[in-house]
């Protein structure tokens, strides 16, 4: 899931005071930011007290179901449209594809409420470790389910280097390397070999730059 | 036609040291250390910005090296240059005449003088032999020909003592199928974690240059366990060192025993002298 942490309130609520925003719109979201516990229904109703105590007016709120997913936001515009037709700006507690598609979906100003972090797992309530660049060049099949790119702070696809020590990372002492754990796992599932991965196709980077994916699969 | 490679094939037991290029554009200081260790020494690696600080390029340096009658080893990490400019260097050095390189990953730039560089890792060690493998047959990355290609003996860096050893051997062997004819390896301190390297590396073929590092001093071995990667020095030979009277020459004779010890086992010793450069003709010397 996407990995969100809450943006400093000082920065939410100076962004909403030069633009003279006095009426607020929350929206959260229900799916990644609703897991990571920054903008489930919980988190909304505590942004919309907090905008109350420092005098703002809020005019309503709602989570989106999917909210990065735009004719859902589009629904949710309608349902709500008194309350958001009366607000000057929508504070979203949602990653920085929620936020855009929110200000897609509504004439408004949206202001982010989080930080969007990073592709993730959620090991356990509040703990998430990075797991995807989204470098569109995939790996997986051949590193046991476990990724060099993002696991290994030096991205290297054959490892280990050499600050390797007890099988823990030189860079991230606390961690495991990585290396050592894909070829671990890749020999108890029976499947190591002295193969090694190709050089990466940067060509195939999604980023920097903006990707739309069509359903006939052609990058645009 | 590299010297390093004629002697190790001819089953001489070479020595290889090692210098670090100036930060900045006077080579006096690196010339002197060439010269004392060229005495003792068949060829002598330049290091490429090593600890991720800046340091003159090991390419001019190994130039510097060479016009002065010395061997070099053309150290080349992956940390700073991408797949274009390491070829290109790649092709740079052979026309200077370099014939040796070493490939290696490269410490993370976060460890170094400019942690707030991009560590660049377009290729990772293995990739760079395979590379260097490739335009020694003429050709680049992407398959095409070369107007004239490289010759070079193509080395790389193993660590016989870290664990877990399975997957450091599976990693060496990786590096032997992608072009690697000699391995220059970390310290050793443990002769029998050599030995197992030797048996698991001569049925491949490889040459394999044993690491001596001489710890002048207890301070230079706190440095070494907390900064240097994959090497810790054991609490035995620590204890050794502190205890001496006089740890610089207590150093000397560890360093005398361990390479008696290399000469019947390894293909070479590379010593780093940590500053006792003076000190690398005695512990050869005394260590026949």
């Amino acid at each position: 899931m996407i990995v969100t942490k809450p943006r400093e309130w000082e920065r939410i609520r100076a962004g909403l005071v030069e633009a003279g925003a006095a009426r607020v719109f929350v929206m959260g979201c229900g799916q990644c930011a609703a897991a990571a516990r920054t903008g489930g229904e919980k988190e909304v109703l505590e942004a919309a007290a907090r905008l109350e105590a420092e005098g703002f007016e809020v005019t309503g709120w709602t989570v989106g179901e999917v909210t990065c997913h735009l004719n859902g936001t589009k629904l949710e515009r309608r349902r709500h449209r008194a309350a958001i037709d009366a607000a000057d700006a929508i504070l979203v507690l949602a990653c920085g594809a929620g936020v855009q598609t929110t200000a897609d979906a509504v004439e408004k100003p949206v202001f982010p409420g989080l930080e969007s972090l990073f592709l993730g797992t959620v090991i356990r309530n509040g703990i998430f470790e990075e797991r995807c660049q989204t470098c569109g060049d995939c790996v997986l099949d051949k590193t046991a389910g476990i990724c060099p790119v993002t696991t290994c702070p030096k991205g290297l696809l054959n490892g280990p280097c050499g600050g390797m020590w007890d099988g823990m990372c030189e860079i991230l002492a606390d961690r495991e390397c990585t290396h050592v754990r894909i070829r671990t796992r890749l020999v108890a599932q029976g499947r190591a070999g002295k193969g090694r991965l190709a050089p990466k196709d940067h060509s195939m980077a999604l980023k920097p730059g903006a990707v739309n994916i069509r359903t006939d699969g052609h990058r645009r | 036609m590299s010297r390093l490679r004629e002697l190790l094939d001819a089953g001489e037991f070479v020595v290889t040291g090692e210098v670090a290029p100036p930060r900045g554009t006077d080579l006096t200081a690196m010339h002197a250390a060439v010269d004392l260790l060229a005495a003792h020494c068949h060829a002598l690696n330049v290091t490429d910005n090593q600890g991720a600080s800046l340091h003159l390029s090991s390419l001019a340096a190994s130039k510097a090296i060479l016009d002065r009658g010395v061997e070099p080893i053309f150290q080349q990490t992956c940390r700073d240059r991408n797949r274009l400019a390491l070829q290109s260097d790649l092709l740079a050095a052979w026309s200077f005449g370099l014939t040796n390189v070493l490939a290696v990953t490269g410490d993370d730039p976060r460890a170094g003088d400019h942690p707030d560089a991009r560590g660049v890792f377009d290729l990772d060690s293995t990739q760079l032999v395979e590379v260097i493998h490739g335009m020694n047959g003429g050709r680049d990355m992407i398959d095409r020909e070369l107007k004239g290609g490289t010759g070079f003996y193509i080395g790389a860096a193993m660590f016989p003592e870290a664990e877990p050893w399975d997957v450091q051997l599976a990693r060496t062997e990786q590096k032997v199928e992608a072009g690697v004819r000699f391995f220059q390896t970390q310290a050793i301190f443990d002769i029998a974690k050599l030995e197992r390297t030797m048996d698991a590396l001569r049925p491949l073929g490889v040459k394999v240059i044993a690491g001596v590092l001489v710890l002048r001093s207890p301070k230079v071995i706190d440095f070494i366990n907390r900064n240097l990667a994959g090497l810790m020095v054991p609490d035995a030979i620590s204890a050794r060192i502190r205890a001496a009277e006089d740890p610089a020459e207590e150093a000397i004779r560890l360093a005398i025993e361990q390479v008696r010890e290399m000469r019947a086992i390894a293909d070479g010793v590379h010593i780093m002298p940590l500053g006792l450069d003076a000190a690398v003709g005695r512990i050869l010397d005394e260590s026949k």
